[in-house]
This record gives structure tokens, sequence and C-alpha cells, in this order.
């Protein structure tokens, strides 16, 4: 066989990206997708490509859940790479949750409470039996609808707090910190913790959380409240000096609420781990409430021992556009090093066969 | 490319980068944090090699990408298509006409000038992290000068294999001061890093770091007096041009054990071909 030095991989890319094309429409006798349909009827996919990629936004979500075929990772990655080139133009006031327009709001730690308890459109008590009627099309059950209480919906660390029973909301005056902007960077304060587990992977962080419940690292949590529904997002322009709504966003919300003994200079009092995810994405939003206090052992001075415990290690490892990219980067040619690696191998075998030669000899 | 600034980074952008770089040219072989914005091609893919490749191109410059020195491997082809299509610029193969050259994995074989640049794509900034996962760490190491931890590594490798085991990404001294990842190539081409004529600059996207070595800087592979740094290459000439002084590739020919070796740098390869040179390959190739 003559060799013949590898060529044509511009040739070979062009035909893989057709391939890809072709492999994403899959049968042309099948209706094309569109992206109302996604957006409309997989918003939970459109909702975890929004939270891990970071942007708001169901159209451009549902374009990269179809660009990326359904592959959600791959779907955070693409809507990314389309944030990074956007301008900035502001930074918003923190949402107000309390002002939310309820969809979802439950408590594990009161039978009732102010506002009450509030399903919503939760799959929690369905019976996961496969529903062959929806692969027919039935059609679809009339629902209820009430006026919720208009007045109030006090969020249950509120109620705690009017007590003194638990920690109250810490806040450093300081602009918030940026991922996207300035790399992370140690000790990593609260504001950048919390970013990044919103960002960060539900599979990994839904692993963290569950490995604190397994006395990982284990802070006795709660659920204190988890609500869902639309918040409004203001800026206030430098020019007009005052805020404007600029648009009404759905984001989950998690409040863990978790013993803590007190210390020689707190009283015994409850703490918090929380959680807020763009959509509604609740699972990820307890997981990172989990994860946040667990984070908070060292400066409420319990012992560090666990990996969810270990900031430096959840937050290098919890963003799964890094992790995939650098996984999968494995794939790419690595001959110049494996080459290295065999003239290594050759020459400490024959270095070992060198000095062990009675041994060889006695086998 | 309408709708994306020249070579796809917004100025704004490109001026934090090249701020970056200019501290990491002040101090030759430190890790320095940096902004790294997400790019349309995967962590791990050259994203940090990208953006400081893009932070320095101008639209007179000519082009070079390489993946395991060469310039056909698919990730090359990719990036090298990225900055044709986002920048616009000039590309070529030949390394002396190129005045960036983007890297993965390898030094040219022809020896670099001062007019250019080399932009390395680092995976892994920090030399000293199989040893010390924690970057916390690992940076009060650096400050203080911190390596025995790595000497120790090496006398290790000695006392156990008789030699150290590293064979690529191995450990070099920058400027007898920061101990610094060449990135993944062969320890046979470390000594091309020292008092290289060109820039060197390193850029990590993941890890969000960028480090360079300034042209005529000394940079040292990390060896003892009794047992000195040596490269590796396979003990064979290269068998399209005969080369015997290139870093060279092992193709598996057959099922029989047959092994072809050939040099991993295409263009040089090519370059000396077209001088008249011929491997034993490249007669039997010639005479089929």
């Amino acid at each position: 066989m003559a060799y013949v030095a590898v060529k044509g991989g511009e040739r070979a890319i062009s035909n893989a990206h057709a391939w890809l094309a072709q492999e994403r429409r899959g049968d042309s006798t099948v209706p094309d997708l569109t992206l109302a349909q996604i957006a409309n009827q997989l918003g939970r996919s459109v909702d975890r490509a929004m939270g891990e990629g970071s942007l708001y936004d169901r159209e451009l979500a549902a374009l990269a859940v179809k660009q990326a075929q359904g592959d959600l990772i791959e779907a955070a990655f693409l809507l990314r790479a389309y944030r990074t080139t956007l301008p900035r133009f502001a930074h918003s006031h923190p949402v107000d949750t309390e002002a939310m327009l309820i969809e979802r709001r439950v408590s594990a730690v009161f039978k009732d409470l102010p506002g009450g308890q509030i399903l919503g459109p939760t799959p929690d008590y369905t019976h996961r039996l496969l529903d062959f009627g929806l692969a027919d099309g039935v059609a679809i059950p009339d629902c209820a609808t009430a006026n919720p209480d208009e007045a109030a919906m006090p969020r249950v660390t509120d109620i705690l707090r009017q007590e003194g029973l638990i920690e109250t909301d810490g806040s450093s005056g300081a602009p918030p910190g940026d991922l996207t902007r300035e790399p992370l960077s140690f000790p990593a304060k609260r504001d950048v913790r919390l970013q990044a587990l919103a960002r960060g992977d539900e599979g990994f962080l839904l692993g963290l959380g569950y490995s604190t419940q397994r006395g990982y690292g284990g802070s006795h949590p709660f659920a204190g409240e988890i609500r869902m529904g639309e918040v409004s997002v203001e800026i206030e322009p430098a020019e007009l000096g005052f805020s404007i709504d600029i648009a009404d966003i759905v984001v989950t919300e998690c409040q863990m609420v978790n013993q803590f003994k007190g210390s020689k200079s707190v009283p015994p009092q409850f703490t918090r781990g929380y959680g807020l995810v763009f959509g509604f994405a609740e699972r990820k939003a307890m997981a990172m409430a989990l994860v946040d206090r667990a984070m908070r052992a060292e400066e409420l001075g319990e012992d560090v021992t666990a990996p969810a415990q270990n900031v430096e290690f959840v937050l290098y490892h919890s963003d799964n556009v890094e992790a995939t990219g650098f996984v999968e980067h494995l794939k790419l040619p690595h001959y110049v090093d494996f080459q290295s690696e065999l003239q290594n191998v050759r020459r400490m075998r024959e270095e070992a066969a060198r000095t062990r030669p009675c041994a060889e000899a006695a086998e | 490319m309408k709708g994306y600034n020249f070579a796809y980074l917004d100025e704004q952008t490109k001026r934090m980068i090249r701020r970056s770089l200019l501290k990491a040219v002040a101090i030759p072989g430190h890790q320095v944090p940096f902004g790294s914005r997400e790019m349309p091609l995967p962590y791990g893919w050259g994203t940090g090699g990208i953006q400081v490749t893009a932070s320095v191109l101008g639209p007179d410059d000519v082009l070079k990408v390489i993946d395991q020195g060469a310039d056909d491997t698919t990730n090359a082809v990719s990036i090298r298509r990225f900055f044709a299509r986002t920048a616009g610029v000039r590309t070529t193969t030949i390394t002396a006409e190129a005045s960036v050259i983007q890297t993965r994995h390898r030094i040219p074989e022809t020896r670099l000038r001062e007019d250019q640049i080399i932009v390395y794509q680092v995976p892994q900034p920090e030399p000293l992290y199989r040893l010390e996962p924690s970057r916390v760490e690992t940076r009060r190491m650096h400050s203080l000068s911190d390596y025995g931890l790595m000497h120790v590594k090496l006398y290790e490798d000695i006392a156990r294999y008789g030699q150290i085991s590293i064979s690529y990404d191995y450990p070099v001294l920058v400027n007898q001061r920061y101990l610094m990842s060449p990135s993944p190539i062969p320890a046979f081409d470390n000594p091309k890093m020292d008092m290289m004529p060109a820039l060197q600059l390193f850029g990590a996207g993941r890890e969000k770091r960028i480090y360079a070595i300034p042209p005529w800087t000394q940079v040292r592979s990390l060896d003892f007096d009794d047992h000195p740094f040596r490269t590796i290459n396979a003990p064979h000439p290269c068998g399209l041009c005969g080369a015997t002084d290139s870093y060279l590739d092992e193709i598996v020919t057959d099922d029989r054990g047959g092994r072809l070796f050939v040099c991993s740098d295409t263009d040089h390869c090519a370059q000396r071909r077209q001088a008249g040179h011929v491997g034993t390959d490249g007669m039997r190739e010639a005479a089929e």
C-alpha cells in the first residue's frame, strides 16, 4: 500500500454538514416542526435551553432546540454563542418575586399560609402511565380557573423572618459579578456562585444536591417555598432617572430552609439555600438551592468535607457547555501526543527489559 | 460576514483581550485571567487560541492554522474557515508566508521569525494541575515560585523508571521565574520555544487564561544536572521526504505490523519534497 496523506478535510466537513441537515429534517413526508410547536409543546425543553443558555427568548430557544435536534446541551451552547455577540445596554433591577403573577406556589413547611397552596400545572400527582390517547391527539379537558387571592402572596421566608427565625437577606451593595464578562476567581462571592448555579447543568446539580441528602454534606433542608410565575424585568436608563418595565418573564424560585445550630456570634436560626431559574424548572431550582446552601458551609462555620460543599469543585464543573466541549475534544486528533507516548512507552519497556533480565529469565 | 464584526469578536472584547495579552507579555509565563467569551466553537476545540488570534489579527495578516502539525486536519480546516469567513483574511499553509500561526499540539519545523506570531491553543494552562487540583492553591504556589512538587514528581519518575516519563506537555520554566505548560506539544518541540524570535501567545478559553512568551526569552525544560532534558522521536527518517530532524507521525499501513513514519509538519514535508528530497516510501510510490 502506498501511503497517501489524508487530504480533503474541507470537503469531508461540508459533506458531513449536509448529511447532518438531512438527518435533522428526517423523512420529508413528515411535516417540518415549527418553532411555535416547539415553544408551545416542548416547553420544558425550551425552558432548560433558556436557563442553561442564559438567554430568555422562547423563540430563539425553540430554534436552538430544533437546530440541535432536541439535544438540550447543544441547544444551550447555540444560545450562549449567540448571546455572547449581543450588546449589553443595561443591567436590570433584581426581579421582585414577591410581586410574581403566581401560577404555582407550594410550601412544604406550613399546611396553609397567606395566599394558600397553589398546585398550578404540575405533573407531580400524575400517574406515570403512558397516555396512549396523547398519541392520537385526544381532546383536552377543560380546566377550572380561579381568581387567586389578588392581595398577598408573601414569601415563606418573609413569614419566618417576622419572628427572627431565619437569617436575613445579605446585601453587599456592590454591583453583582458577571461570570460571562469576568473569569471566576476565588473566594467566589454568593452572587457569582448563584449565577454559576443558575447557568449550571441540571443533571450535575441534581446529582450534587442529591448527594447532600445522602450524607455528603447534609444540611437538613425543607422546601420552604417553591413558586413559579411571571415577574417583570425593570431597567433604569441613566437618561430617564426612573425604572421602566421591559419584559415579563416566567421564573421558578425555590427557597430551601435549613437547620442551623448557631455559632458564637449567631443564635440558632434557620438558614437558606436559594434557587432561581428561567421558566418552569422546578427540579433545577430545588437542586440549585440545595447546592447553594451546601456551598455556604465554610461561611457558616461547618466542616467542609463533601463535594457539594467544595466551592471550587462545584463551580469549575457545573457548566455543561464547558464540560461537554472539553470531554468531547478528546475525539479531536491527538496523534502527535500519542506518538510521543508510543516512543516513550517503547523506551521505557526497553529500559525495564534491560534492568530486569533475571526476572524474565526466571519466568 | 454580515451581522458580525471583523474576526467575529466585538472591538471592546478584543481590546480587553489585548490588554490581557500586554500584561501576559510583560510577565512571561504568568497566567493572566481574562473574560473569555463564549465562542461558536466548543470549549476544548481552540476557543482560547481563536480569541487570541481574533484579537491580534488585522486585515493585512496572513493566517496559517495547524493541528497536529498539519494544515488539513479537520479542526484546523474548521478554524481556518472560521477566520476566512469572519475576517476575510488571506490564509496559507506555508509557514514562511504566514504572519499569524494558530497551532494545536505542534510548533512548525521551519524556524519562525521576529515578524511572526504563533498562537497556541491550550487545554489546561495550569502545569501543576495533576499534582494539585485546586487552582486557589496552585496560584499561591506560582506566586511563591514554590515548584518543589513538580521537581519531586520528576525525581520520582527517575527513581521509578530511570527516566522522566513525560513525553508531551513537558513543563518549562520561563525567564527563570514562572513554571508554564507549553500546551500539549511533544517534548521534541520544547527546545524551539527557547529564544524564539517570534512572539508566542497562549490562549485557554475554557479555563479563561492567557499567557505569553516575548521574543528572545529563555525557556528551559525542567530537568536535573545528572538527568538532562532530552527529546524523543521515532528513530527513522521521514518516509516521504527523508528528513531526519523533523517530528514524525506513525502511520499504520497494514494489519501485519507495517508502519510508515512521516513528517507531522505537512508543510515542512511538502517543501522538502518540492526541493527534490525523497524518502524511501516516496521512491516506492514513484516507482509504482
